[in-house]
């Protein structure tokens, strides 16, 4: 009953969409016109736009990447749609012959695993945590990815990853990884680092002139998984969102803006501020380089204040 | 001639006049909201409502969390308010809140639930009768009403139901900002199988028995709900604040807060 309400809501929502778009005399070809940038020896990453999730972008809004090895290839996240995961299929089919061996998603985010259904289920592959996650929540996201991306969704559907991976070293498809499992953007989020070139796909740990987004934070956590990350070699960095970088720039810049923003509600908390007062907060200029940094500001304030408001209130006893 | 035309003259004044003159009609809701008419038929009757910019609702264009949406009521130069009701015309259960200020601003800040985009309004009744309307729209994907609260999962809220967390903090102005927590589900009976169970009186007094602020929460104020109220410099002094209040199956609230 509830998939079938769940399916007719999604279907009448498609056709207003269609009508919309039919009556602004538009059309689409819904092709995220994907292009692998080598950025490596036999690695590559597909870079999204840094803006939010819109009708416009259809969700090509987040790094995805692949690295092929002597015997076949590795997929490090699937994009936002069945249609994204499609087309990044077909971008890897051109320019090898090889197999796809292993599919990772590095957290939950629907704009990491949406894609899953264009590969073999049985090579979908994510940290524990990531697994139950997607399986609890992925039915919500899709929903909301509908609304916002509309027909670029079509068919999409939620495939959870049936192979459980843990830390350590990992060889796949001929190539030698080391997986670093972390956690703070999420519950759980794996960073992949590529040991031949040292290239590092740090997942949404790392954004890149990017405001973090932060719907499952833990700050603490996450600055934890910073300073690990810091302390990995490596020659470049792929952050789950902006360009890619071989310095720790990226790492600084997410550390300080987390920073900046946990300190941000624990002192607008301890001074008594009402949500709406802080909701009203300048970003400073230091961060204005950001994308999309007032409006993240504004999300995290809603996802975050409410904790740092019962602890003030704790104190205040 | 002269006479008739002057008259002419008068009435076709008269008559680009009038309009400006006229009292609000239903029609010129600022926020063109379809409900107005309905909203106005539910709250007001027959008394006098004007929309009043003095009236200032505080909330996000986009609410990114429909359970928790962030809602400050500024009733600004206003005087003399004796009650504000504040509701979502497109909510499933309309009104929020009702509030009467005592010896505090007639300001509050709390959070509710929206069920679809919808105008947020307060109403501030002033003495004389009339009530003064502000409000604004706030976008949602919605689905806030019809949710289970977190607690209704929870064995935590049994054990800590109707505790209050509470905090004073001087302001520069010499006043006393209070902001308080009551655990609670605050189940709007909309989701299967949970029946309505909400905090419905709140009375907020100073040591002496003065009447500081009296809020009666209705189903869509958010689980936990947390109020913020601003209290003038002098009317406090050293002694405490206590709260006393119930839910609508009887259970007690009470709290003292120290300075």
């Amino acid at each position: 009953m509830k998939g079938l309400s769940h399916n007719l809501r999604r279907l009448a929502c498609m056709l207003l969409l269609t009508l919309s778009t039919a009556a602004l005399g538009q059309t689409r070809d819904f092709d995220y016109r994907l292009s692998p940038q080598q950025v490596a020896d036999g690695v590559y990453v597909l870079i999204g736009k840094t803006e939010d999730f819109s009708l416009d972008n259809g969700g090509d809004i987040v790094n995805t990447g692949f690295i092929i090895g002597r015997e076949g290839v590795i997929v490090i996240d699937t994009g936002s749609s069945k249609r994204y995961g499609e087309q990044m299929r077909a971008a890897i089919a051109r320019l090898t012959p090889l197999p796809i061996v292993l599919v990772i998603n590095t957290h939950h985010h629907p704009d990491h695993f949406l894609g899953n259904q264009a590969f073999a289920v049985d090579t979908l592959a994510a940290l524990a945590d990531t697994r139950r996650a997607i399986e609890a929540e992925g039915a919500g996201f899709l929903d909301n990815m509908y609304r916002l991306n509309g027909d670029w969704m079509r068919d999409t559907e939620v495939a959870i990853p049936r192979r459980t991976l843990t830390a350590g070293p990992l060889e796949a498809g001929g190539r030698k990884l080391e997986l670093v499992a972390l956690g703070g953007h999420t519950v759980a989020d794996l960073a992949v680092l590529d040991t031949p070139t040292g290239t590092l796909f740090a997942a949404d740990l790392v954004f890149n002139k990017r405001a973090p987004t932060t719907p499952h934070a833990e700050i603490k956590r996450w600055l934890q998984s910073l300073d690990q990350l810091q302390a990995l070699r490596f020659n470049r960095l792929v952050p789950g969102h902006g360009e890619v970088t071989t310095g720790t720039d990226a790492i600084e810049q997410t550390r300080q803006y987390l920073q900046w923003l946990d300190q941000t509600l624990r002192d607008g908390a301890e001074q008594g501020l009402d949500m709406t007062e802080m909701l009203a907060l300048t970003v400073p200029d230091k961060f204005a380089g950001l994308a999309e940094v007032r409006t993240e500001f504004r999300r995290s304030v809603t996802h975050l204040y409410p904790a740092a408001e019962q602890a003030a209130l704790q104190r205040g006893r | 001639m002269r006479i008739i035309r002057t008259l002419a003259n008068a009435a076709t004044l008269l008559l680009f006049a009038l309009p400006l003159q006229a009292a609000p009609q239903p029609d010129s809701d600022p926020l063109a909201s379809p409900r107005w008419v309905d909203m106005q038929r539910m709250f007001f009757r027959d008394a006098e409502v004007v929309f009043d910019d003095r009236v200032r609702v505080s909330a996000p264009t986009t609410a990114e969390d429909a359970l928790n949406v962030p809602v400050a009521i500024d009733l600004g130069s206003l005087q003399g308010v004796e009650e504000v009701l504040v509701f979502a015309d497109f909510n499933p259960i309309v009104k929020a809140l009702s509030y009467e200020p005592g010896q505090a601003r007639a300001n509050l800040a709390f959070r509710l639930k929206l069920q679809q985009s919808s105008p947020v309004r307060a109403a501030a009744r002033t003495a004389d009768g009339r009530w003064h309307v502000g409000g604004t729209w706030v976008n949602t994907t919605g689905g806030g009403c019809t949710l289970p609260s977190t607690g209704t999962g929870s064995p935590e809220w049994q054990q800590r139901l109707n505790e209050v967390s509470a905090r004073r903090w001087p302001r520069i102005d010499g006043g006393t900002r209070l902001r308080l927590q009551i655990i609670h589900p605050m189940d709007t009976g909309l989701a299967a199988g949970i029946p309505v169970f909400h905090i419905d009186t709140l009375d907020i007094d100073t040591a002496d028995g003065r009447r500081l602020m009296r809020i009666l929460p209705s189903e869509p104020v958010s689980e936990n709900p947390l109020f913020t109220l601003d209290i003038p410099p002098d009317v406090l002094g050293q002694g405490a604040i206590r709260v006393a209040g119930r839910d609508n199956n009887g259970n007690p609230i009470r709290a003292e807060i120290a300075p």
